[in-house]
């Protein structure tokens, strides 16, 4: 990064920081979406950005890890700083049975991709029908006063969240620089660029595959435990939903994939951008049903048309914020 | 002493197709060992089971007394044998320096060795001033050196050449074999070399192996072998011929 660049990312993590003691809690909470979808983008961008693995099933790990943190609670008592290590467990097992069906009989590019989706509508439709765990009709955390907070159960109000979300953001930013900068980063970006040549050059492209699949895997599986914990509320039919997994790696497309700073940049643009449209759509009284999708949808293409390579690595280039190489 | 590398009754069949057909050789340590023959002869082929990509439908290969066929390729690179592709693979969105630092980093325990190492091996091919360049931006001649670079980064005993000439203008050429000749003689590492272009294999090669249609013709020293009648006929004649 250049001198630019740092004074840049110094600026945003001030803002960041100071951001409860200036906006209201709206725009504190669209913040929050902002820091939830960029961790959760990030969490993504190491299989895809890094690895080349496409996952279109993050929602597996989401919903996972939100359902193992929410039940260890509620059920057995167990709290969620704890029970956040039994919900990265339980995304790594399910991480290692995808990867072994999709690794051991070669299941790649496109039908790796169908593979995630299969495995994250097994597992939306399991919850569907486990009763212990609510079923459809959903799970539900004790809601707490703001008053009763319990920071060690991750009880607490709009600041608390709020500054977990950037602890959690800032913590996976990072991770990502410095897995990207291991050996363990450039084997991944040589089985993304080429598997063969990379085995070739001795790097195990399967054993690699599993460490980005683990890493991304856990890292979703605590964003889960989070939207677990602040919304109090559990779907299947939501958590494990086609539409999650879809939501949550558009930010890192539209910032840019591979890119260190692309899912934040794509996070901080998309979620502002689809509240937006809510109010702007209310205001001219387009109420239809889709009408946000479809407008959301439209602006997303020209988004994408105009920087195919991501958001960022136009930002960046304009504002001379990375130097050659980065 | 016995061989560094060898390969014995090797066969690969592609459905119909017997691609590699019964093929024996024997590599010293230290040896420039040519492979040639038509296209489509089965030598690319011959690489791949060598370098693990395909296990040999029958035949066993040996490198430095211990079988490696049928083993996956990076435990084979690992052992110390590297390899070049005809076709040329490089990591494009990577810069040139990545790329020879991803070889590199198979024997260092930090990236920042691994980059060291790769900006020697960059400046002995002549590809140190466009080391920050993505490779997917270099040209066809660079690509093949980045080829070169990539695999000798990862310390090999024995490389694996595939065409490396190809593409490359004569006075390229004799770069190449300039740069080829010093590794073999002050690394001390042993190459074995598929390659079309004859002045190069003349130049370097301390022996000759020539493949027809999967199987082997002759094998000899290469004065001895460009006489040959066979060889001439089916391959060295209609070369002659075509250019
Ligand atoms: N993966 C494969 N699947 C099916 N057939 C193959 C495969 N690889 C090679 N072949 C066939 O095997 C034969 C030998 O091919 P190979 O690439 O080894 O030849 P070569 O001697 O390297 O030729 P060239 O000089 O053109 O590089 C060819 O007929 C080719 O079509
Ligand atoms: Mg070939």
């Amino acid at each position: 990064m250049t001198t630019r660049g740092w004074v840049a990312l110094s600026l945003a993590a001030a803002a960041l920081v100071a951001a409860p003691f200036v906006v209201d809690r709206y725009l504190l909470s669209i913040l929050l979406l902002c820091l939830i979808g960029a961790y959760l983008g990030q969490a993504w961008n190491i299989l895809m950005g890094f690895c080349g693995l496409l996952s279109l099933g993050h929602a597996l790990y989401l919903g996972l890890g939100a359902y193992t943190g929410a039940i260890l609670f509620v059920k057995f008592g167990v709290g969620p700083w704890l029970g956040v290590f039994a919900a990265m467990a339980v995304a790594v097992a399910a991480a290692s049975a995808l990867g072994w069906l999709g690794f051991r009989f070669r299941i790649e590019g496109v039908y790796f991709s169908l593979l995630t989706i299969a495995f994250a509508e097994v597992a939306r439709i399991g919850f569907d029908n486990w009763s212990f765990a609510g079923g459809a009709a959903g799970f539900f955390l004790p809601v707490a006063s703001e008053a009763q907070a319990q920071w060690f159960n991750l009880r607490g109000g709009p600041y608390f969240f709020y500054y977990l979300a950037l602890a959690l953001a800032a913590g996976a930013l990072a991770l990502s620089a410095f897995l990207r900068a291991s050996k363990l980063g450039h084997a991944w970006l040589a089985v993304r660029e080429d598997p063969a040549a990379a085995r070739a050059l001795g790097v195990n492209a399967t054993r690699v595959r599993f460490f980005a699949l683990f890493i991304s895997s856990a890292m979703t599986a605590v964003g889960g435990v989070y939207l677990a914990f602040w919304s109090n509320n559990l779907f299947p039919a939501q958590i494990f939903d086609m539409s999650r997994s879809i939501d949550l790696i558009l930010a890192p497309i539209v910032g840019g994939v591979g890119t260190l700073f692309g899912p934040i940049v794509g996070a901080f643009l998309l979620v502002p951008l689809g509240e937006a449209l809510i109010d702007i759509l209310r205001a001219l009284g387009l109420n239809a049903p889709g009408a946000k999708a479809l407008v959301y949808g439209a602006l997303l293409m020209i988004i994408i048309a105009a920087t195919p390579n991501g958001l960022w690595p136009w930002i960046a280039r304009k504002l001379k914020l990375e130097g050659r190489g980065a | 002493m016995s061989a560094l590398l060898t390969a014995t009754g090797l066969v690969k069949r592609f459905r119909g197709l017997t691609a590699v057909d019964n093929v024996s050789f024997s590599v010293e340590e230290g040896e420039v060992f040519a492979i040639i023959g038509p296209n489509g002869a089965g030598k690319t082929t011959l690489f791949n089971l060598v370098a693990g990509v395909f296990a040999p439908d029958e035949g066993e290969v040996t490198f430095a007394g211990a079988r490696i066929d049928g083993q996956a390729p990076e435990d084979i690179c690992k052992a110390g044998v590297a390899r070049t592709f005809q076709i040329v693979k490089p990591f494009p969105d990577l810069s040139v320096l990545d790329n020879v630092a991803i070889g590199a980093m198979l024997r260092t325990t930090h990236m920042a060795d691994a980059r060291a190492h790769a900006d020697d091996i960059l400046r002995k091919l002549d590809l140190h001033d466009r080391r920050s360049q993505k490779a997917g931006s270099l040209t066809l001649p660079d690509r093949k050196r980045l080829e070169v670079a990539r695999a000798l980064a990862t310390r090999p005993r024995l490389i694996l050449l595939d065409e490396v000439m190809a593409g490359l203008r004569p006075t390229e050429t004799d770069r190449m074999v300039a740069v080829l000749r010093d590794i073999n003689r002050t690394d001390r590492l042993t190459i074995v070399m598929i390659e079309h272009v004859m002045r190069a294999v003349m130049a370097l090669a301390t022996r000759v192996h020539v493949l027809h249609h999967g199987a082997s013709i002759a094998e000899g020293a290469p004065d001895a072998v460009t006489r040959d009648e066979n060889v001439v006929r089916s391959y060295l004649g209609s070369k002659a011929g075509a250019h």
